[in-house]
């Protein structure tokens, strides 16, 4: 059977329209010092059972700054307490490891001076009333810890004058104490449930009211509170996407055009229909372009559990129709184009100074290509999406970091308004940037609506890497000018790679702002003569951001081109990089014509701050003693230091080489300025991550496309790390910070490849300018 | 008809003996700790105990384990009380935690045979788990603990 496609997004005609729908998607984040309106929420504008009707609830606001956002006020937050006293705090971002859904609650339990132990924190639906759920560019904290603060201290202070009016005493003499009102003169107490019916009666005070602890008094802020689901994961109770069920529900799987844009020509089920336990073939319809997060289109086969569907579809039989510029996609004559493209001119995007000119008179000159192959998301958890279409709403329990990009895209998918799509935001078996893209949602939304029962579309390991939105591949370009002294007086820097921007423009072959912004517009260092160019590149795979996404090709540029020039100086890495940093200030791009990306946010909160990136070096440096290293053919170490996601990060890395080649990691030392910090634990934790993270993505992750099609499949042949491969010891130091809280997520991640490969340089003379390391002997 | 036991408990299956282990656990009965992460024995994210023993029930079929003792992470302790369990709590292992049942099934069954673990026989033994949030310094961290060596 067929069923109806739905309707497509209209095509981004402008690059204001890319930049516009590439923010949504991607990087959407209100403005950290955005107002914050809180105020007693009716009981019906709640969706979901997470209340009960005479709960008194709050809702905090923060507006969105930019201009063209769809809604001018939006709630982020909700804060409630049920009659019974119970104090049920929304958690609206997605949990995948980092710790949001945890940290984002304990800030409003704190500020509310509740008892964390009787909280109970619900997971949000998809609904824009919250904001942007969108768990993406390492900001959860960073945008709405405001929000969370303002909230539990407008709630604190709203159960203080209840409190004040049923016992007729000054408001000044009630004191909310973890989780009980006390009258401070005789010592009675009164909960919350016994204060709800009056409290709910009360204007809500404004903000310069309202009381806010101070750091001395936080019983949860920057201590080490477990996650919430920490035992129920222990125990296997926790309940992620894969785990997802309902009563009648299919299982299905599908089968996808292997080349982009490909289109079923023709397909014969009868094989599949007589496999066990096989209901049903679905045809799904191509995308349209732009393909946004659409699904794929092919073959789906529907059966009574995923075995009999993952068997049902190895015997179907799909002829498909290839488009020729795609279906000759082949990696290795890739690689040559985007070298081909970075050695001519391209879209200048900051320029200071005149490089060529200086660059002509230099004393030394140096040259270096780098290339960073694709990559796949691969988190533990493949795509899966549970969805049942009823009385015209289709409700689903999918793990996705964007719940209302899920309601959007599934939404255009089925003709539907996005408010009747239901979204339930179950755990994430890790994201990665993934899952932020809804298409095995949309999949499972329109199969359940052609079977007329719920249906869970499983994606295999298979299909998870063969089908992914993948992080582009990239080459980039560098020539460097010295003075007599060794000293950069000229840099240029171009790169090239199929840029995320197709994903919403067509045909897009240069970055969107998020793209160039992420590094390659984005050098602190102090050369006067510098420019940036972004040469062309045509998708033909999707593409799509990965934990730190353009700032793990560019910063593996940036850092080992300039390792080879510090080398190229009898130097090193440290020593040239303060060098070059110049005196501690606050870089300013404009003055390179330069509108700086800055993640979305104004530079006066978030500068560009060189002291606080040479801190972090010289942290680094002194942690893992650097410059005392000895480094031999079997032992060394390296470093790299790089700002991204508004935070400053420097890893050290200690490798080993054994006499058959084999790379270990006994050491790596991170340290890490963001700001400050909700969950000390969790901040760590997400550090020593990314270190194996940018391990695994430095020696070993390669995409590669043959004919067209995703040539890896499973862990086999596209490995990640493992324990022996990753960083035997991992020493996180977080910068006690008082500026803005900043990125934690991804900032660790870009670091890891350059220091790797500086060390490697510095045992062995070889200077690795390809990704992975494994493709390269290093004995 | 392939009879074995659960969890303490006996169980008769009559489909396809063929199916793999996992999906037996997970669709039928409801047994969700065990999780799909690869389908081919790469991953370890699926692991359980034979009659003490870890082995990946992704690419073990049914009528291998008929007669068999499993274990799944819902057997070892329901209630979190196995000493991997305390120690994974304790060092704050998890971060998405997808793969961790797997983890301190492997871990589990490690330290029924090997009381006490060298750091090598840890990383031999977890080397067929994969973390893809990365937290194998944790994890070795939580068997040392688990194991009295911390």
């Amino acid at each position: 059977m067929k069923i109806d496609y739905g309707t497509s997004l209209p095509a981004p005609e402008t690059r204001s329209e890319i930049a516009r729908l590439s923010r949504q998607a991607y990087a959407e984040h209100p403005d950290q010092s955005a107002e914050v309106e809180v105020r007693n929420l009716d009981r019906r504008d709640f969706l979901g059972t997470v209340f009960s009707a005479g709960a008194f609830v709050l809702t905090a606001n923060v507006a969105m700054r930019q201009a063209d956002a769809a809604v001018s006020w939006q709630p982020s937050v909700y804060l409630g307490f049920e009659p019974n006293g119970q104090v049920v705090i929304v958690a609206h971002r997605s949990e995948m490891g980092t710790g949001s859904r945890t940290s984002l609650p304990m800030v409003v339990a704190d500020e509310l001076d509740a008892d964390w132990k009787t909280v109970r924190v619900e997971q949000a639906l998809g609904d824009k009333k919250y904001g942007s759920q969108n768990t993406d560019g390492s900001c959860s904290v960073r945008d709405f810890v405001h929000a969370m603060h303002q909230a539990g201290a407008t709630a604190r202070l709203m159960l203080e004058r209840a409190a004040a009016q049923k016992w007729g005493v000054p408001a000044g003499e009630c004191a909310m104490q973890l989780g009980k009102v006390v009258h401070t003169k005789t010592k009675r107490t009164a909960s919350p449930g016994e204060l709800v019916s009056i409290a709910a009666t009360l204007p809500v005070p404004s903000k310069n009211e309202l009381r806010f602890k101070t750091p001395d008094q936080y019983r949860y802020i920057g201590k080490d509170v477990p996650i919430l689901d920490e035992h129920a994961i222990a125990t296997g109770k926790a309940v992620f996407g894969m785990d997802a069920k309902r009563p009648g529900m299919l299982y299905a799987t599908v089968v996808r055009p292997p080349v982009y844009e490909g289109k079923v020509k023709s397909f014969d089920n009868s094989e599949a229909l007589k496999v066990k336990g096989v209901s049903q073939t679905v045809e799904l319809p191509p995308f349209k372009q732009p393909h946004l997060f659409q699904q794929l289109g092919g073959v789906a086969v529907l059966a009574n559990s995923t075995y009999a569907a993952i068997e049902g579809r190895k015997k179907l039989k799909v002829e498909w129709d290839n488009k020729a510029e795609h279906a000759s996609f082949n990696s290795a004559a890739y690689k040559q184009e985007l070298f081909d493209s970075v050695h001519k001119p391209g879209k200048v995007v900051r320029n200071r100074g005149d490089f060529e000119a200086s660059f002509a008179k230099a004393a030394k000159k140096i040259e270096a290509d780098y290339y960073v192959p694709m990559l796949s998301h691969a988190p533990m958890e493949p795509p899966v999406a549970v969805a049942e279409w009823k009385n015209g709403k289709l409700e689903t329990w999918c793990p996705t970091q964007n719940p209302q990009a899920v309601q959007d895209a599934v939404a255009a998918a089925m003709n539907i308004k996005p408010e009747d799509v239901i979204c339930h935001v179950t755990l994430l078996g890790g994201g990665f940037g993934r899952k932020s893209k809804p298409d095995y949602v949309v999949e499972a939304a329109l199969l359940a609506k052609a079977a007329g029962k719920p249906v869970k579309v499983v994606w295999t390991r298979e299909d998870d890497i063969k089908f992914d939105y993948y992080h582009s591949v990239a080459a980039m370009h560098m020539k460097g000018g010295m003075d007599a002294g060794g000293k950069l007086e000229s840099w240029l820097f171009r790169s090239a790679f199929p840029p995320i921007a197709s994903t919403f423009a067509p045909g897009a072959q240069h970055g969107a702002d998020f793209e160039i912004g992420m590094g390659l517009n984005e050098i602190l260092f102090d050369i006067p003569h510098l420019r940036s160019e972004n040469c062309p590149a045509k998708n033909h795979v999707r593409q799509g951001w990965l934990r730190a996404v353009t700032h793990l090709f560019h910063g593996f540029a940036i850092h080992s081109f300039l390792d080879e020039a510090a080398r190229a100086n009898n130097s090193n890495y440290v020593d040239y990089f303060l060098r070059h940093l110049g005196p501690d200030r606050q870089v300013d791009l404009t003055k390179d014509g330069v509108k700086p990306w800055n993640n979305g946010q104004p530079v006066e909160t978030f500068p560009m701050d060189t002291g606080r990136l040479r801190r972090v070096l010289e942290q680094a440096a002194e942690k893992s003693g650097y410059a005392k290293y000895k480094n031999s053919s079997t032992r060394a170490i390296g470093i790299a230091a790089h700002r991204s996601f508004l935070s400053y990060v420097a890893t050290a890395v200690e490798i080993e080489i054994d006499k058959a080649g084999n790379l270990t990691i006994p050491n790596v030392w991170t340290v890490a300025d963001v700001g400050q910090i909700v969950s000390p634990d969790r901040v760590r934790s997400q550090f020593e991550g990314a270190a194996v993270f940018g391990t695994s993505l430095a020696m070993m992750g390669e995409i590669t496309a043959d004919a067209g099609r995703i040539t890896q499949a499973n862990f086999n042949n596209y490995p990640v790390a493992r324990m022996k491969e990753s960083p035997r010891k991992i020493d996180v130091t977080i910068v006690n910070s008082k500026a803005p809280h900043a990125g934690v997520g991804e900032p660790g991640a870009p670091v890891l490849a350059p220091a790797i490969t500086a060390a490697i340089f510095a045992a062995t003379g070889k200077r690795i300018r390809e990704l992975p390391i494994k493709r390269t002997k290093l004995v | 008809m392939i009879e074995l036991k659960v969890n303490g408990q006996a169980r008769k299956f009559d489909g396809d003996a063929n199916m793999p282990l996992l999906w037996y656990l997970r669709d039928e009965l409801d047994l969700t700790g065990a999780k799909f992460g690869c389908g081919a024995g790469l991953c370890g994210a699926c692991t359980v105990h034979q009659n003490g023993e870890a082995i990946r029930s992704c690419v073990t079929p049914l009528q291998a384990v008929a007669g068999k003792d499993i274990t799944t992470i819902e057997g070892l302790s329901a209630t979190g009380s196995h000493p991997c369990q305390i120690a994974w709590e304790k060092h704050h292992v998890s971060q998405c935690g997808y793969c961790q049942t797997g983890q301190i099934m492997q871990a589990a069954a490690l330290l029924k045979k090997t009381a006490k673990p060298t750091d090598a026989q840890i990383d031999e033994a977890m080397n067929g788990n994969i973390c893809r949030c990365g937290t194998y310094t944790r994890v070795h961290a939580a068997i040392k603990t688990a194991a009295g060596l911390r």
